[in-house]
């Protein structure tokens, strides 16, 4: 009975795993305990795999059976009405866009800018030690403490009220520590003879990054970027005393207005309002799920594209 | 050890004027040391102009360390210490005030490893001369025939402009480096084992333009091998720890080297 084993180990891959029904009798027949061994690792690793795998797809199967009975066309683009019980979640839907857009314009920069100082300027000092220590505790702080943080600094000492500017400022402070780890990352992933093959042919240190650290970083850094902001789209208690309105029957008009985001929406149409219609609950996170998921999908395409690109 | 004493006695004249040039880099009791650790001591060299100088040794002796500070390369290094001048042209390139990315235009280098930068053949000829301002396409387009010409490429490559350079060969990315460098039509070319990952006909045909272009450059280079030293040394300086041993016209130092583990070393009983 050993013959058939042997043929079997040399045959492909592709050929072994689709034989995985006989593989226990394979393991009988012969004394390849550590081949059993081997196999019996792989299935409890894959196992773990799974069992990550499980409650996403149970959360995302969940949030589209329930909520998918909501989606229509005056659901994504009507005012709510009746005390948000019927109508649409346009002005969340708006809202969340804006605030995501706002987050981006004042974290991108800022972000992207401290990460190329502390990977290519600063070098390695106990103040640049003290900023990268800084940064990584800043990840560490509760989500509701941003919020607190940028009512007194925003709304109150800044008088900025509670509107779009003080909510996607306080946003872009939550997700800066994310952009700039990420893109720090992303930097120092860049081979260091890039540097010196720019600087030997007379470039200066920031013709070097404009031309060959920056462009080879960028999936990088793009992947850093989006994993911010969506961190910052779907958050609920940063936005809650800077900008989030319980309920506004039209669309905001300029940075300084309150609007509807779908995170507090949420939050409100299922905790806040007695007797809301469960469709409605599921399909307004449908909504924010798909919003921060095609999110992600961009975020990956983009990624992939430049990484093609990429040369080393 | 090397005393000083003794030094003076196996260098009692000056290397180019032994050779009736003159010179174009100076480098002046200069000491080097990477954090503590100590990398060249005390080396005083003098480097002919539009001839080859060679600079060898076993490894760990500091040839790389001098030739990237020659155009200041290791700048870009954290913790280092130097002492005494480097002249080129009778200016000291460590004086306050120096414009360091010109003098990298002025002294081109290319390492040991074929480096090409992301991007295609022709943006990596022209990478120099761009960030110095070259916008012209006529003048770019001249520039990138006469480097590529100059490295023995431009028969491989005038078809391929445009294709990565990483798709080039091993040895075809060498020259495109050397291109690279000659791009900004430098004063001097410092190469770092040039040939060291090439094949022996690549190898042939870089020291094949080595010969053409020190009609024009002044080059110093540390070779891979004792072999390659005495094929295209005018000049050589032998390194040994650190310290620079003896420095003497090419032939005489692979044919009668004065100082007893300078002969060692190319007669091949240690290195």
């Amino acid at each position: 009975m050993s013959r058939p084993h042997l043929l079997r180990r040399s045959s492909t891959p592709a050929q072994q795993s689709s034989s995985g029904a006989t593989n226990t009798e394979t393991a009988q027949y012969t004394q390849m305990n550590r081949d059993l061994g081997q196999r019996l690792g792989f299935a409890m690793l894959g196992l773990a795999a799974l069992v990550v795998v499980v409650p996403i797809l149970l959360v995302i199967g969940t949030i589209v059976a329930r909520g998918m009975g909501a989606i229509s066309w005056e659901f994504l683009s009507a005012m709510p009405r009746e005390g948000m019980k019927a109508g649409g979640i346009l002005p969340a839907i708006v809202g969340t866009l804006l605030l995501t857009a706002g987050t981006a314009i004042a974290a991108i920069p800022v972000g992207v800018g401290g990460a190329i100082y502390l990977a290519e300027y600063a070098g390695d000092t106990w103040l640049t030690r003290a900023i990268r220590l800084a940064i990584i505790n800043l990840a560490g702080i509760p989500s509701v403490v941003y919020g607190l943080f940028g009512l007194g600094m925003f709304v109150l000492f800044l008088q900025f009220g509670t509107s779009i500017l003080a909510g996607s400022l306080t946003l872009a402070i939550m997700s800066l520590p994310i952009i700039i780890s990420t893109a720090e990352e992303a930097l120092r992933a860049v081979p260091v003879e890039f540097r010196t093959v720019s600087a030997s042919l007379g470039g200066t240190r920031w013709q070097g990054i404009r031309n060959i650290i920056l462009p080879q970083a960028l999936p990088g850094i793009i992947t850093g970027v989006i994993l911010g902001l969506l961190r910052a789209a779907g958050e609920t208690a940063p936005i809650l005393f800077t900008v989030a309105a319980f309920f506004l029957p039209h669309l905001p008009r300029t940075v300084l207005d309150q609007t509807m985001t779908l995170p507090y929406h949420l939050y409100v149409i299922s905790t806040q309002v007695p007797g809301m219609p469960p469709q409605i609950q599921y399909g307004t996170a449908l909504v924010l799920l798909g919003l921060v998921l095609s999110l992600n999908v961009v975020a990956t395409i983009i990624r992939s594209y430049y990484r093609r690109r990429r040369q080393w | 050890m090397v005393t000083k004493a003794e030094r003076q006695m196996t260098n009692d004249e000056p290397l180019s004027s032994a050779l009736g040039l003159p010179s174009k880099i100076r480098i002046e009791e200069v000491s080097y040391s990477y954090s503590g650790k100590s990398a060249l001591r005390d080396v005083t060299l003098d480097v002919p102009a539009k001839a080859v100088t060679v600079v060898f040794g076993p490894a760990g002796g500091g040839k790389t360390t001098l030739l990237r500070l020659v155009n200041r390369l290791n700048d870009l290094v954290e913790g280092t210490q130097m002492s005494g001048r480097i002249l080129l042209d009778g200016q000291d390139i460590y004086a306050s005030g120096i414009d360091v990315p010109a003098l990298r235009r002025r002294v081109g280098m290319v390492f040991a490893l074929p480096l090409p930068l992301p991007g295609t053949v022709r943006q990596n000829v022209i990478y120099g001369p761009r960030l110095a301002g070259m916008r012209d396409p006529i003048r770019q387009a001249e520039t990138i025939e006469r480097s590529l010409r100059q490295a023995a490429l431009w028969d491989e490559v005038k078809d391929r402009l445009d294709d990565p350079a990483r798709a080039l060969s091993g040895g075809q990315q060498q020259r495109l480096c050397i291109a690279r460098s000659l791009a900004l039509e430098p004063e001097v070319l410092l190469l770092d084992e040039p040939t060291s990952g090439l094949d022996p006909i690549s190898t042939a045909k870089v020291e094949e333009s080595l010969y053409q272009l020190k009609q024009q450059y002044t080059i110093v280079i540390v070779p891979h091998s004792v072999q390659q030293a005495a094929r295209v040394a005018d000049h050589a300086a032998f390194f040994l720890m650190g310290e620079l041993i003896e420095q003497r016209p090419g032939r005489e130092m692979f044919t009668a080297p004065r100082h007893q583990r300078t002969e060692d070393y190319v007669t091949g009983r240690f290195g």
